[in-house]
């Protein structure tokens, strides 16, 4: 679904991403994982088209995705920082969405699940941190998407919001979604993901499936998998 | 973009702008002297907020342009409709603030001329705004340059134009202030509204040239399309720049 081949990228003279090279296909489930600053962001946003890679091309079903924008609408994307015209309404932002997509078969699952169908009245100024991170849930979800792209997307919401959240996205795993996750809290990702790909100081040190990582490390728990990668 | 209308500094703008002009007509016994006083205010502050209030919401929305630009958007249309939503809504607090005030007290050739002219200047300074912040990244820096950029075009322009005058006071400098007037849309404006005035007069030979220049169809033509481009550039050279742009 989606290929990245020998994808570059450097802000001035820091290097960002190193000759990353990557293949996603549906029904994958793959969390995005690394310290801080190993370029998880960049590359997502590379592969949103919103950071152009120096050099290296991004494929997505097949077309070269770059000074194409129609791709897009088979995205779903939740940013890490959600922030929305202080004086719009949660009904209106939701409105301009499915104005700018003309997508008729929308799916409001999560805005009931998550409780913002009571309040779609309030402006997005009066909203708090973890209620807007469930505004940029919903919107991911809204569109039925194949492709999910999900920054950091558990950061800030409270536990139910996230079971809630988690379940959806097991729901769409299912629809042979392909889900691409970046988080820090891997304890959350176990019952998630099917994949890992770690990146650490812009290079993609490994890129397996989970089974493969479990008995290669010979750990159950994703944490200490990947706290066994890290030492070792 | 109902957002912009909706915002409280829009709305104090136009509140401003409606006291003022109202009071200046009221305080002079003569609506033409009182559209002179308001002319000489209209020019610092209209393209003050326009600069300032659209960096500003540039920089508070970037987190909103970032969700958008992953939209199935193309980078161009994104960027002018944020052009179209900031120009239309700097116009429209124009109009209402100034505008009618003029309407009421001066419904002639001189006081569209103004109505016209404020409108050009509120977009033109809007659209600079969008190439002063696509091209900082920081927004205090950002801020920064388009306050400079508007010192520069209300102040330290004139400061050198005069230099540049004392310095060739012994050549004919008329034709070459038609082209610095020019590069400035501010004095462009002010240019024309006070040749409808009918005071040229009073701006001794050099007035008496702007106003054989200025004063004809093709100078008022070729005057207006200057400003038409001074909107069209910077807007233009900030599309460039946004569809390039690493986000």
């Amino acid at each position: 679904m989606i290929i990245a081949t020998n994808v570059n990228k450097s802000f001035g003279k820091l290097p960002v991403l190193k000759n990353i090279s990557v293949n996603c296909n549906e029904g994958e489930c793959i969390a995005l994982i690394g310290p801080n600053g190993s370029g998880k962001t960049t590359f997502i946003k590379c592969l949103l088209g919103m950071v152009v890679p120096d050099s290296g091309f991004i494929t997505f079903a097949g077309k070269n995705i770059i000074h194409d924008w129609e791709y897009r609408s088979h995205i779903g994307y939740m940013p890490q920082i959600g922030r929305y015209p202080d004086n719009m309404t949660i009904a209106q932002v939701l409105d301009m969405m499915k104005d700018i997509r003309k997508q008729r078969n929308v799916d409001e699952t999560l805005i009931h699940a998550l409780g913002l169908s009571d309040i779609l009245k309030k402006r997005m100024r009066t909203l708090s941190g973890g209620t807007r991170q469930k505004v940029s849930a919903s919107l991911a979800f809204l569109f039925n998407p194949d492709v999910l792209i999900l920054d950091e997307p558990t950061a800030g919401l409270d536990p139910v919001s996230s079971e809630i959240l988690k379940e959806k996205i097991i729901t769409e795993k299912k629809n042979g979604k392909l889900i691409l996750i970046t988080s820090h809290i891997l304890s959350e990702l176990d019952d998630l993901v099917t994949e890992v790909m770690y990146l650490q100081e812009g290079q993609l040190k490994f890129h397996k499936s989970i089974d493969v990582l479990r008995k290669d490390t010979g750990e159950e728990k994703l944490t200490r998998a990947i706290a066994q990668v890290m030492q070792g | 973009m109902l957002d912009i209308l909706r915002s409280k500094i829009i709305i104090g703008y136009t509140l401003f702008l409606l006291l003022v002009s109202l009071s200046v007509f009221n305080l002079e016994d003569n609506a033409s002297k009182g559209l002179a006083s308001l002319l000489n205010i209209l020019l610092i502050i209209v393209p003050l907020i326009s600069i300032i209030f659209s960096t500003i919401y540039i920089y508070n929305s970037a987190e909103f342009i970032e969700l958008l630009v992953s939209q199935p958007l193309k980078r161009s249309t994104l960027w002018m409709s944020e052009f179209i939503g900031l120009s239309s809504a700097m116009s429209f607090a124009y109009f209402i603030g100034a505008g009618i005030p003029i309407l009421l007290y001066q419904p002639d050739a001189v006081g569209l001329t103004m109505i016209g002219t404020g409108i050009l200047l509120s977009i033109i300074f809007v659209s600079i705004a969008l190439l002063a912040s696509v091209k900082t990244r920081d927004k205090a820096k950002g801020i920064g340059v388009a306050i400079l950029l508007w010192f520069y075009f209300s102040i330290i322009f004139d400061g050198i134009v005069l230099f540049i005058l004392f310095q060739f006071q012994d050549y004919p400098m008329e034709k070459p202030m038609l082209i610095f007037t020019a590069l400035n849309p501010i004095d462009l404006s002010r240019i024309l509204i006070l040749l409808k005035m009918d005071i040229s007069a009073l701006m001794g030979y050099t007035g008496a040239v702007f106003k054989d220049f200025f004063g004809t169809v093709t100078g008022t033509v070729i005057a207006l399309s200057t400003l038409l481009l001074w909107v069209a550039a910077p807007c233009w050279l900030s599309v460039r720049s946004f569809v390039k742009k690493d986000l």
